[in-house]
């Protein structure tokens, strides 16, 4: 580490302003910031500075998402040679290395094209590179299926990044949560790359040697086409060997993520709470209702609440995406709010919307773009008690 | 012309754009804007429609009770609707056909009447006449831009002719299907003001 930091001191001045490398001051502020907490001070108002900056707690997010990733890469691998016939014959690391090759294409390109974007910005408008690409760039790989073209993700990024974070005045300022915006993108954009029961296991689309009876659909296609015969057992939705996007199906391994995301503070838990209550809340009541109706043909009505906990991206997308700091609510009244509205929505567009198999990503976006609505009344409403009190 | 009146034509492409900087006439620009040809189309009936009113209702304007200056207005500008309809409707069907309400919505474009009261009202012929037509081919760029885009990158096609190489597709390339959406022209309209803003420091107000 000494090294590197004499290294940096040594390089520095030929950035600083003047220098014949002013040009990339960004890009070299960047990595100093990536490798060494700034020894920036402040100058006005208040002198605290807590040990972890922007960086550290970004960090600690990507730490948090490793087993979901982890366990993503041996997904992708295990379902490859499971529809191929041959997963008895493979050893460990043959599956995990497939995998590992598939996904790895996808998390570079995502960081790449973000990352450059963000340092074209910051040179421009001459400010240093912020931090949030960091977890957006991390996240993105993780809620797209492994066979998303690369030129797609590189595309779906770019837009994320321009319209949904830039054009809004840079991170920090952005009203949707720039992950999910790049998948919204892809999901509307490219609907045949994204939905559908081909495209979630590498190698499928080409159709060869797949064993009889594979189907490589996801459980939500299964519920959403009435075929509740087909759907995975729970243990198996739970740890996560069902075709998927390739972080989200391990809820297991998210909920490693979300303990540490809790302990160590980055992460609301008020959030990932109510959004489990509210889904299980509208899970419920569409159970009873199903064993009123027997007769309802819509499968979703004859599944148990918690199914819907464990099925498709939920867990990925409260745990990971609804506490995104900057676009959820910030109002810890508001945060019980925005996470109950998150999980009744998911729900209710997955159970009575046939266009739309998968209710989580339309769910919090919607409710990103409400984040500030609730903020107002829940401070509203907080104005008004006092108020009232203060007349006695 | 008059560099007075050549001043009056060309303020609206850039600083006066009616789409762009007075944010009118958005609905139609979304509307009509998913292939180049209806866009083209709508563009000049626009056109045509902002320059003649604008130079009948200047020609007229000392006549006009101030009372009733919008339903004289109104009647000169539906008339000349629904003779662009109708001219429409004889030589290009299909277009007519795919541009549906949003000719006759034409009476109602905020652009037309915007200028009437603004301009017409109070000039003199020639020079309303001029600045209509400007105002109309304004915000006909903005359209055949729009349409340019979508077209090509939602249909992969202009004025119905494929564009994208056959190599493209076969390489895995596909058509986006959000630009066909009208969100996106919302989009496109929005990458434009703010390359025509950063191009146009004047045209940034300030907080």
């Amino acid at each position: 580490m000494k090294g590197l930091r004499n290294y940096l001191d040594k390089i520095k001045p030929s950035f600083k302003k003047g220098g014949k490398l002013e040009k990339f001051h960004s890009l070299f502020d960047a990595m100093e910031t990536l490798f060494f907490v700034p020894n920036k001070v402040t100058t006005s108002g208040s002198h605290i500075r807590d040990a972890i900056d922007m960086k550290r707690t970004m960090i600690i997010v990507v730490l948090a998402l490793v087993p979901a990733l982890l366990f993503g890469m041996w997904n992708v691998g295990y379902h490859h040679f499971l529809m191929l016939g041959q997963y008895a014959d493979k050893t460990f690391l043959e599956v995990f290395g497939f995998g590992f090759l598939k996904v790895l294409p996808i998390v570079i390109a995502s960081y790449v094209t973000g990352l450059t974007i963000e340092i074209i910005f910051a040179q421009v408008k001459k400010h240093d590179v912020p931090e949030g690409f960091f977890v957006s760039g991390m996240l993105i790989p993780l809620i797209l299926p492994v066979t998303t073209p690369i030129w797609m993700v590189v595309l779906a990024t770019a837009f994320a990044v321009i319209i949904g974070v830039e054009a809004f005045g840079g991170a920090g300022m952005n009203i949707f949560n720039p992950a999910l915006l790049a998948r919204a993108f892809l999901f509307f954009a490219y609907p045949a790359q994204m939905s559908g029961d081909k495209v979630w296991i590498s190698g499928l689309a080409s159709g060869e040697g797949v064993i009889d009876g594979f189907s490589g659909a996801t459980p939500l296609a299964h519920v959403a086409q009435n075929e509740l015969s087909k759907l995975a057992s729970f243990s198996d939705m739970f740890y996560g060997f069902i075709p998927g996007s390739i972080g989200e199906t391990s809820t297991l391994a998210i909920l490693i993520g979300a303990i540490f995301l809790i302990w160590t503070g980055v992460g609301s838990w008020k959030i990932m709470l109510s959004g489990v209550l509210g889904t299980l809340s509208l899970g419920l009541l569409f159970q009873w209702i199903g064993v009123i109706h027997p007769d309802i043909q819509n499968a979703y009505f004859h599944i148990p609440a918690y199914y819907h906990l464990v099925m498709g991206g939920f867990a990925f997308g409260i745990v990971f995406m609804a506490t995104d700091p900057v676009s959820a609510a910030q109002t810890e009244k508001g945060k019980w709010i925005y996470g109950f509205l998150i999980g009744i929505f998911a729900v209710l567009i997955r159970a009575l919307n046939p266009a739309y198999p998968e209710g989580v990503m339309l769910a919090i976006l919607l409710l990103n773009a409400w984040a500030s609505l609730i903020d107002h009344y829940v401070i509203e409403a907080n104005i008004k008690k006092r108020l009232k009190r203060a007349k006695i | 012309m008059s560099s007075k009146n050549l001043k009056l034509f060309t303020v609206p492409f850039n600083l006066q754009n009616p789409v762009t900087v007075q944010v009118l006439g958005i609905c139609s620009a979304l509307a009509v804007t998913v292939k180049l040809m209806p866009a083209i189309v709508m563009g000049l009936s626009v056109t045509v429609v902002t320059a003649f009113s604008s130079l009948i209702i200047s020609s007229m304007r000392d006549y006009i009770p101030p009372r009733i200056r919008i339903i004289v207005q109104l009647v000169i500008v539906a008339a000349l609707v629904i003779l662009v309809d109708q001219i429409l409707r004889a030589f290009v069907y299909d277009v007519s056909k795919a541009l549906s309400v949003y000719v006759g919505l034409i009476i109602t474009n905020c652009i037309i009447m915007g200028r009437l009261e603004a301009y017409a009202m109070g000039n003199k012929p020639w020079p309303s006449f001029v600045d209509g037509l400007g105002n109309g081919a304004g915000y006909a760029m903005i359209l055949i831009i729009i349409g340019f885009t979508r077209e090509l990158l939602g249909s992969g096609s202009l004025l119905g002719h494929p564009m994208i190489p056959k190599a493209f597709y076969s390489a895995g390339y596909v058509n986006n299907g959000m630009m066909i959406m009208p969100p996106m022209a919302l989009i496109v309209v929005g990458l434009i003001i703010w390359v025509q803003r950063s191009k146009n420091p004047e045209l940034i107000e300030s907080n």
